[in-house]
C-alpha cells in the first residue's frame, strides 16, 4: 500500500510540475492581456517536436536550449503580427483567434512532421535509475524532470519579484498606462510576455516529449487540463497556478493508481445490483476510470461555488 | 402583432429561402449533392443556435456540442424504440425528441452556469463540455462507447405511403425543419427577450438598471439555443442513422464556433453562410487535397484577423456604397486586386502542395506539377511573387475607390 502511495506522488509531482510550466505561462500572459491563450498547449507540442528535429541532429542537450527559444520566436511573432491586430475587435475576437491559431499549429505539425508518433527519446546520461524503493525503479529522468521545473519555478519567482524587469512586469499588468507615461514600451513587454510565456510550455514540452511520447494529439491531451489549471488556482494567479498543478497532478495519479470504485462502496454499504441493471456501467464504475474526468468536475464545481478561483481575487 | 408584421415585411426573403432549401435538390439531384445539402441542414440549425449564444447573447461558449450530441443520442435511442416498437410514430418528428433533450438539459446546465457571462461561461461550457464527452466514453451501454449507436429511420409509420430510405426523402424533411427552425430563430431575435440579449450582450449593468435579470435573460437565450442544438442533433440522427460520441465533443463544440464566425456573428444570415461555405469547404476540398484542414485553418486566422465580422460582414460593409449607388466605382478595382490575390493564393497552395506530395509529380489546375524540379518551383515561385506585386500596386486605388464610395454624398448626390 505505501508503495503504491509513495510513486503514485511521486508520478503526480511529476505531472503536476510539468503542468506548471504550462499554467505559469498562460497565467502570466492572462494576467496580462486578459486572454486566455488556447494556443499555449500547441506551443508546448511545437517545443517537443522542434527538440525531436534538433535531436535527431545535435542530441538532447541542445535542443533542450535551443527549442524553446524558437518557441518563444514564435509566440513573440505570433503576438506582434496576429493577437496585437485581433485585440481592436475585442476580447472574444481574441480568444477565437488562439482558438484557431490551436487548430492551425495542429494541422501544420501534421503537414511538417507527419501523423505519427516520433521516436524522442531521453538523454542516455539519464537513463539510469535514481533510486528503487520497495524494488521499484524510479527513473532519473523523472527526477531531472522535477528539478527543472522547480528551478524554472525560482527562477521565475525571482525575476518577477526581485528584478526590475519584473517590477516593471508587474506595474504593466495592473497600470499599463502609467507604465507607457513613464517611458517603458509596454507593447514591447506585452510581446516579451508573451514569447517568454509560449517559451515555457516549449520548455515543457522539450522535456515532457520523451515520457508523454511525441504526436500530434499531444496538445490536445493537455490542452484543457492546462485551462482548467488557470481556472481553478485563480485567473491570473501564479501561486494559484502551483497550487493547482500539483492538487490536478496527484489527484490524477492517487486516482489511476487506486484500485477501487462503486462496487467496493456499494459492498460497504452492503447493496447488491443485477448485472443487467440498466445503470450497470454506473455501478461497476471504478476510479481509475473516472480518472480523466475529475479536473472537468473540479474546475466545474469550483466554478459554481468558488467562481474566481482558490487564489483569484474577488471579480466584481 | 409587431412581429407578424416585420415577417410580413420580410416575407419575398422567406418565400425564397424556402424555395431554395426546397427547389435546390432539384437542380443538383446527384447523391453527393443530397448528402451536403443534407450537412448543410443540419449545420444552418446547429450554426444558427450557436449564434443565439455568441452572437446574440455574448456567451462564448466551447462546449456546445453537448446539445447537439445529447438531442442526436436520444434520437437515435427513439428511432431504435420506433424499430422496436415500444413507441409508435412518425420518424419526421424525431427532431422534436432531440429538441426537448436539448432544452433539458440546457435549463439544466443553464441553471448554474449562466449567472455570469465572459470568461467565466466560457470555462464553464469547456468543463461540462469535456466532462460529458469523457463521461460518454465511460458509460457505453447508453453512448455506444467508440463505436456509438446506430438505428434506422425506415421503421414506424409511412408518411404517405414514404418510407424515407433515400437520402433525398430525408433531405425534404430536413429542410422543413430547417426552415421552422430558422423562422422561429428569428421571430425569438424580434421577441422582447431576444432584444434584452442583445441589450445584455453590449451592457449587462445598464440592463439591470432598467429592471431586467441579466442572468435570467441569458438563461433564456440559452435554453432557446440548447433546443434548436438540440432539433439540430435530431437531425444529424435521422441523416446519418448513427451518432459517436464524436458529435458531443470539443472538435465539434470548434467546429461550430467556426461556422458562426467565418459566416458573421451578429448577423442573423452570418452563420447561414457559415455554414453553406464549410460545408463546401468540407466535402468538396478533402476530395482534392489531404491539407484541406490546413487551409482552413489558414482561413479561419485570416478571417478573425480581416474581416471580424465574417462574411456577412463583409457583404454588409457595402451597404453604404449600395444606398449611395456607387457600387460600380469598386468593380473595377475589387477585380484588379482579386485577379492577383487569386494567382497568389494559386501559387501558395501550390507550394504547400508540392512539399507535401513528396517527389511525385501531381495535376493542379491543369498544369503537371514536379515538385523534384527546380524550375517549376521557380516558375510558381516567381508568378506568386509576381502576384503578390499586382495586390500591393492595387491596394491604394481600391483604398481610394473605397473612401469616395463610402464618402458622405453632397447635396447634388442625394436628390438624384
Amino acid at each position: 500500500m505505501l508503495e503504491v502511495f509513495v510513486f503514485a506522488t511521486l508520478n503526480g509531482l511529476v505531472t503536476g510540475l510539468l503542468l506548471f510550466m504550462l499554467a505559469s505561462g498562460l497565467t502570466l500572459i492572462f494576467s496580462m492581456m486578459g486572454v486566455l491563450n488556447f494556443a499555449h498547449a500547441s506551443f508546448y507540442m511545437l517545443g517537443a517536436y522542434f527538440a525531436y528535429s534538433i535531436s535527431l541532429k545535435t542530441g538532447f542537450w541542445a535542443g533542450l536550449i535551443l527549442a524553446p527559444l524558437l518557441v518563444g520566436v514564435l509566440g513573440a511573432m505570433v503576438e506582434r503580427y496576429g493577437l496585437r491586430r485581433v485585440h481592436q475587435s475585442g476580447h472574444v475576437a481574441e480568444l477565437v483567434f488562439t482558438f484557431g491559431l490551436a487548430f492551425l499549429i495542429d494541422e501544420a505539425v501534421q503537414f511538417f512532421w507527419g501523423a505519427d508518433t516520433k521516436n524522442y527519446r531521453s538523454p542516455e546520461i539519464l537513463d539510469f535509475p535514481l533510486f528503487t524503493m520497495f524494488g521499484q525503479e524510479f527513473p532519473a529522468y523523472r527526477g531531472f524532470m522535477i528539478g527543472i521545473s522547480v528551478l524554472i519555478f525560482i527562477g521565475l519567482y525571482y525575476v518577477l519579484t526581485r528584478s526590475r524587469v519584473g517590477i516593471i512586469i508587474q506595474a504593466a499588468i495592473t497600470h499599463p498606462n502609467t507604465v507607457a507615461n513613464l517611458g517603458h514600451n509596454v507593447p514591447l513587454i506585452f510581446m516579451g510576455v508573451f514569447g517568454v510565456g509560449t517559451a515555457l510550455a516549449g520548455l515543457a514540452g522539450v522535456i515532457a516529449g520523451p515520457v508523454l511520447t511525441t504526436f500530434p494529439g499531444m496538445a490536445l491531451v493537455l490542452g484543457s487540463i492546462v485551462f482548467v489549471i488557470v481556472v481553478i488556482g485563480g485567473l491570473g494567479s501564479l501561486p494559484g497556478a502551483l497550487i493547482a498543478s500539483l492538487l490536478v497532478g496527484l489527484l490524477q495519479s492517487y486516482a489511476i493508481a487506486s484500485d477501487v470504485g462503486m462496487p467496493e462502496l456499494l459492498e460497504l454499504l452492503g447493496i447488491s445490483f443485477d448485472r443487467n441493471h440498466p445503470l450497470n456501467d454506473l455501478w461497476t464504475l471504478s476510479l481509475p476510470q473516472i480518472a480523466p474526468i475529475l479536473p472537468y468536475l473540479l474546475l466545474v464545481l469550483v466554478l459554481i461555488f468558488r467562481p474566481a478561483g482558490l487564489l483569484g481575487k474577488r471579480e466584481e | 402583432m409587431e412581429i407578424l408584421k416585420t415577417i410580413a415585411k420580410k416575407s419575398p426573403i422567406w418565400i425564397a429561402y424556402l424555395a431554395a432549401l426546397l427547389g435546390l435538390p432539384l437542380i443538383f439531384d446527384s447523391i453527393l449533392a443530397i448528402s451536403i445539402f443534407n450537412q448543410m441542414a443540419i449545420g444552418i440549425v446547429f450554426a444558427l443556435s450557436y449564434n443565439m449564444l455568441l452572437g446574440q447573447g455574448g456567451m462564448l461558449s466551447f462546449g456546445h456540442a453537448v446539445y447537439f450530441g445529447l438531442g442526436g443520442f436520444l434520437a437515435v435511442h427513439t428511432l431504435i424504440l420506433i424499430e422496436f416498437e415500444t413507441v409508435y410514430f412518425s420518424i419526421i418528428f424525431i427532431p422534436v425528441i432531440g429538441g426537448v433533450i436539448g432544452l433539458l438539459a440546457a435549463i439544466f446546465i443553464g441553471s448554474f452556469s449562466t449567472r455570469k457571462a465572459g470568461t467565466v461561461f466560457a470555462m464553464i461550457s469547456l468543463g461540462i463540455g469535456e466532462l460529458i464527452a469523457a463521461s460518454s466514453l465511460i458509460f457505453s451501454d447508453f453512448f455506444g462507447g467508440e463505436a456509438g449507436i446506430s438505428g434506422d429511420r425506415t421503421y414506424g409509420p409511412t408518411f404517405f405511403g414514404v418510407d424515407f430510405a433515400q437520402n433525398d426523402q430525408i433531405y425534404y424533411v430536413a429542410a422543413i425543419w430547417v426552415f421552422i427552425a430558422t423562422l422561429f430563430m428569428y421571430l425569438f431575435t424580434q421577441t422582447p427577450a431576444g432584444r434584452m440579449a442583445n441589450a445584455v450582450r453590449d451592457n449587462p449593468e445598464r440592463a439591470e438598471f432598467i429592471g431586467y435579470s441579466s442572468r435570467r435573460i441569458r438563461f433564456i437565450s440559452f435554453c432557446a439555443s440548447g433546443l434548436f442544438a438540440g432539433i439540430a442533433g435530431g437531425l444529424f440522427a435521422l441523416n446519418y442513422e448513427f451518432i459517436t460520441e464524436e458529435n458531443l465533443n470539443a472538435a465539434t463544440s470548434g467546429r461550430v464556433l467556426l461556422m458562426a464566425y467565418i459566416g458573421g456573428l451578429g448577423y442573423f444570415i452570418g452563420p447561414i453562410i457559415g455554414a453553406v461555405v464549410l460545408t463546401l469547404m468540407n466535402s468538396l476540398l478533402s476530395n482534392y487535397t489531404e491539407l484541406w484542414m490546413l487551409y482552413l485553418g489558414i482561413m479561419f486566422l485570416l478571417t478573425v484577423i480581416y474581416l471580424p465580422r465574417g462574411f456577412a460582414g463583409f457583404i454588409m460593409m457595402h451597404q453604404v456604397a449600395w444606398i449611395n449607388n456607387r457600387l460600380r466605382s469598386l468593380a473595377i478595382p475589387y477585380l484588379l486586386i482579386g485577379l492577383p490575390s487569386l494567382v497568389l493564393l494559386a501559387g501558395i497552395i501550390a507550394m504547400v502542395e508540392m512539399s507535401d506530395h513528396e517527389g511525385e509529380a501531381f495535376h493542379y489546375l491543369g498544369f503537371e506539377l514536379d515538385p523534384e524540379s527546380f524550375i517549376t518551383w521557380a516558375i510558381v515561385a516567381g508568378f506568386s511573387l509576381a502576384a503578390y506585386a499586382g495586390v500591393r500596386a492595387a491596394l491604394p486605388q481600391l483604398k481610394e475607390a473605397w473612401e469616395s464610395a463610402n464618402a458622405v454624398p453632397d447635396s447634388k448626390d442625394s436628390k438624384s
